[in-house]
């Protein structure tokens, strides 16, 4: 059986994605020109175009076979580097992903870019007197390009023997492999072809007559044939006289349209070339329907040094468990001291395998930044501004789907930075800043957390048009008094924008809110700082995996509640002269100087409880979007590393809980959601203000008739 | 061979009473269970496993026939007390106190979820056409959870739609 090579379209797939990115950062460093950069893009474009013929993806070949003949030229010092070229080579690499992309979904791309960058390609290659033979004709084939001249027809009797496709071959292939010497015509001839009832679907009854129209020796032939020689009888006979097709050869058997490897001319996509120019029917705007096509890869790669060390962790278990199952065997009192040192091995192996098996999940971030080059690259081409992008801290490791649902809120909040962030030149000059402006990336650890910053060196927010367009959006009211985080938040409110006018870029109201809720959706908060003329700072604090959590077990009655670590601002035993009653019912805790209202977790959740007076229990002060309260649980238990299960899956989402997990007994715990249990406290607050309002008139009535009486 | 040979040799349904050998069926296999006296059956496909009874844990803030989750080899299963939803007899947690747990696949979504029911009793070979729609006399089992009613020896067994037991209805107790 021969080799379904479909299997290998993933990984090429992910191959080209991966040289296409490569290609693209090159490119933008080739601007400052160097011998080696233009050899890594040449070699990215070359195994793209490589791989595609393998697979018979002709319009990637195609493309990228003028991509890479212009590569060629440039790398061999037969072309100057400009930076007309570069943009061109940019383009093309966005056509290449287009193409790419389209294979990978399936779907029909938008050919009248590739057509357009195409032409582009031809047009440039065509100036600079070096001369490429008319490139689209090419096709495939690099051989009949270099030497079109002597074109030669060879006639091939192939006779395969019935068991030829048991010995792994496969005639598709070899038809495939000789369509890349040149134009091929296929005739099947079905005479052997037994009743159907006798067919053995392992066996080929067919033989073929083709017909190719190449420059190829009859070497090059027999050397496609080479693996099946003794199996096939093989006729060859040259005819030079190049007669287009011979009508005897087009008539096939009509039969056998579904038996025979259906052949046909390698479909050439691309709209053939004219001379003429291109219609200018379709310029732009055609490249914003694919972006929708998801970024999400169904792999990682994973360094050998990480999955050795998984290997040696699980070797070490394996000893472990031997270890111990002997010393269960025949085990006497006297072996306790074994079985203890045995089990804290045990869970010494358990925790770092977790961690292992945890960091082959992680990733730099250098994924997440490096389309940020270009991006910026094209921003400020069309803004006009001039801008220099700096990374930092790429290698620092991210979980793989924080990192893939971080990427679109941070191409957000970057081009906010270009578009609205850096000022133009003038304005940069005029206040004695240098012309190009600075943005730049940064990431770090902090704690459990990763911090992204990007930072820019530009005009800073401007509090005032933010607040009077808050004010015009009805979101605050003219006497509220604001502090600069919060005047800062207020941007992150649905249809908000401060642009003067809507810009290509930003500045449309969507978006900041959408990045926000992103952010949040991964456990993650944002921050702004700025300051007017300086620049302006966004922090994105984000936690590093969202499968593992550190948790704070709480008991509450006779339940055990999850606190997540990262929230507690601290843990403390009330007392009883810090607890304040105030307006009515609500409880507050000084904790120094902040009053910190108390939230009762037996009360918000429904519950029995063991204290249900403040001064016996326990109070854990949690921190959620910048509002601390203390939740009232009845004790602190331990803290552990927990697993995030979802409740989504069989149940529901569940009002003040993000999820469950699975304690060491086996039995379930929730995970309790800080910021959703601040909203439930906030509701219920709110509801029973309402209630107490429509008890009011009532109240006053009893009290005015206790005065009056 | 011959297909008329072959024809001759299947035994005609219903010919020959197999008792005990479940494996040759026609129809539909349904799992029967009592909740009170009452006799109820679900396709047996869609049984994942019968658990005996053990105390979950609660969900904050949800309907009382809503017991809570439990750990099933690592999955979070919610635990639904079928006698409180239909409100059928008494609540009461005893031995025979079983816990079916039930996969079904909807367009949407795969959902597990574990019922808790008096007693597991019998698997149930009904044929398609003996399956009678059910009246539609008040009862404390909404419509839409009834797929009919067969009839076994002196009882009624009462077949339940197990996509309608799958959906989770949205709670909001305030």
């Amino acid at each position: 059986m021969s080799v379904d090579l479909s299997q290998f379209i993933p990984s090429f797939l992910e191959e080209s994605f991966e040289g296409l990115e490569l290609m693209e950062s090159s490119l933008l460093d080739l601007e400052q020109g160097d011998d080696e950069t233009i050899n890594s893009i040449f070699r990215a474009a070359h195994s793209i175009k490589g791989g595609a013929g393998t697979f018979g993806f002709n319009n990637v070949t195609e493309f990228t076979h003028l991509v890479e003949t212009l590569l060629d030229e440039m790398r061999d010092g037969r072309r100057n580097i400009k930076q007309d070229d570069i943009e061109l080579l940019l383009d093309s690499v966005d056509c290449m992903r287009l193409l790419i992309e389209s294979i990978r979904d399936e779907t029909e791309c938008d050919t009248s870019k590739i057509f357009e960058t195409s032409v582009l390609l031809e047009k440039t290659l065509a100036t600079d007197g070096i001369k490429v033979s008319d490139p689209l004709t090419i096709n495939d084939s690099e051989i009949v390009e270099s030497k079109t001249d002597d074109l030669s027809t060879w006639q091939i009797k192939f006779i395969p023997e019935h068991h030829l496709v048991q010995t792994g071959n496969d005639p598709l292939l070899l038809f495939n492999a000789l369509a890349d010497l040149g134009e091929v015509t296929l005739v099947a001839c079905a005479k052997e072809l037994p009743a159907l009832n006798d067919i053995d679907a392992e066996e080929i009854y067919l033989t073929w007559n083709l017909t190719l129209e190449s420059s190829a020796s009859e070497d090059d032939i027999k050397e496609v044939f080479e693996w099946v020689e003794d199996e096939c009888e093989l006729i060859i006979t040259k005819e030079d006289i190049i007669s287009s097709d011979l009508p005897s050869l087009e008539i096939s058997s009509p039969v056998l349209s579904t038996e025979t490897p259906s052949f046909e001319e390698p479909d050439v996509i691309l709209p053939a070339p004219t001379n003429e120019k291109p219609v200018e029917t379709s310029t732009t705007n055609s490249d914003k329907p694919s972006s929708k096509a998801k970024n999400d890869l169904g792999s990682i790669r994973v360094g050998v040094d990480k999955v050795d060390s998984l290997i040696n962790l699980v070797g070490e278990l394996v000893i472990t468990q031997s270890m111990l199952s002997e010393l269960g065997n025949d085990f006497d009192l006297s072996k306790v001291e074994r079985l203890n040192s045995g089990l804290e091995q045990l869970l010494q192996n358990t925790k770092e395998l977790q961690e292992s098996v945890m960091r082959i999940r992680m990733l730099p971030i250098s994924f997440a930044f490096n389309r940020f080059p270009r991006l910026v690259h094209d921003l400020s081409k069309k803004t006009g501004k001039e801008v220099e992008l700096i990374l930092k801290g790429e290698q620092t490791e991210l979980d793989k789907t924080v990192m893939e649902q971080i990427g679109d809120p941070l191409v957000h909040l970057v081009r906010n930075a270009v578009d609205h962030g850096i000022e133009s030149a003038e304005i940069r000059l005029a206040n004695g800043k240098p012309q190009k402006g600075t943005i730049m990336l940064n990431a770090y650890h902090q704690g459990g957390s990763i911090v992204i910053e990007i930072k820019d060196d530009g005009g800073g927010i401007d509090r005032e048009a933010v607040f009077n367009k808050a004010l015009e959006k009805g979101i605050v009211d003219e006497n509220t008094v604001l502090t600069d985080a919060q005047t800062f938040d207020l941007l992150f409110e649905p249809g908000f924008s401060t642009a003067k006018e809507v810009s290509d870029i930003s500045g449309r109201g969507v978006g900041m809110d959408v990045v926000k809720k992103n952010i949040q959706s991964l456990g993650g908060r944002i921050q702004v700082e700025s300051e007017r003329g300086k620049g302006s700072t966004f922090r994105v604090n984000l936690p590093l995996t969202l499968a593992i959590l550190d948790g704070q077990l709480v008991q509450v009655g006779t339940e055990t509640y999850i606190i997540p670590l990262i929230t507690i601002v601290e843990s403390l035993q009330p007392q009883k002269e810090l607890i304040n009653r105030v307006s009515g019912d609500m409880v507050l805790y000084r904790l120094r100087e902040d009053n910190v209202p108390v939230i009762p977790v037996y009360q918000l959740f429904n519950i029995p409880c063991e204290f249900e007076n403040i001064e016996n229990s326990l109070l854990v002060v949690v921190e959620a979007d910048g509002q601390k309260v203390g939740l009232m649980v009845d004790d602190l238990l331990a803290q552990q590393q927990v697993v995030i299960k979802s409740l989504n899956d069989n149940y529901q989402q569940v009002e003040g809980v993000s999820g469950a997990t699975i304690l060491g007994d086996g039995s379930v715990a929730m995970i309790l959601d800080v910021p959703g249990i601040i909203s439930m406290a906030l509701a219920q607050a709110q509801l029973n203000q309402k209630n107490r309002s429509t008890f009011q008139p009532k109240i006053t009535q009893s009290i005015s008739e206790g005065v009056s009486s | 061979m011959d297909i008329q040979m072959l024809a001759e040799e299947v035994p005609v349904e219903g010919e020959y009473s197999l008792e005990g050998i479940d494996f040759i069926t026609s129809g539909e296999q349904y799992l029967t269970f009592l909740l009170a006296e009452e006799q109820y059956a679900v396709d047996i496909l869609c049984v994942e496993e019968i658990r005996s009874w053990e105390n979950p844990t609660r969900i904050p803030n949800s309907p009382q026939y809503i017991k809570g989750v439990i750990n099933m080899r690592g999955i979070i299963v919610p635990i639904v007390d079928l006698r409180m939803k239909f409100n059928i007899g008494e609540a009461v947690y005893c031995e025979t106190t079983v816990v079916i747990v039930l996969t079904v696949e909807t367009e949407e979504k795969t959902r597990t979820i574990g019922f808790v029911v008096d007693a597991v009793s019998d698997v149930l070979n009904v044929e398609t056409n003996e399956i009678k729609p059910a009246p539609v006399f008040g009862g404390c089992v909404p419509q839409n959870y009834l797929d009919g009613l067969v009839n076994v020896g002196e009882n009624v067994v009462t077949i339940l739609n197990v996509k309608a037991l799958q959906v989770v209805e949205k709670h909001q107790v305030s």
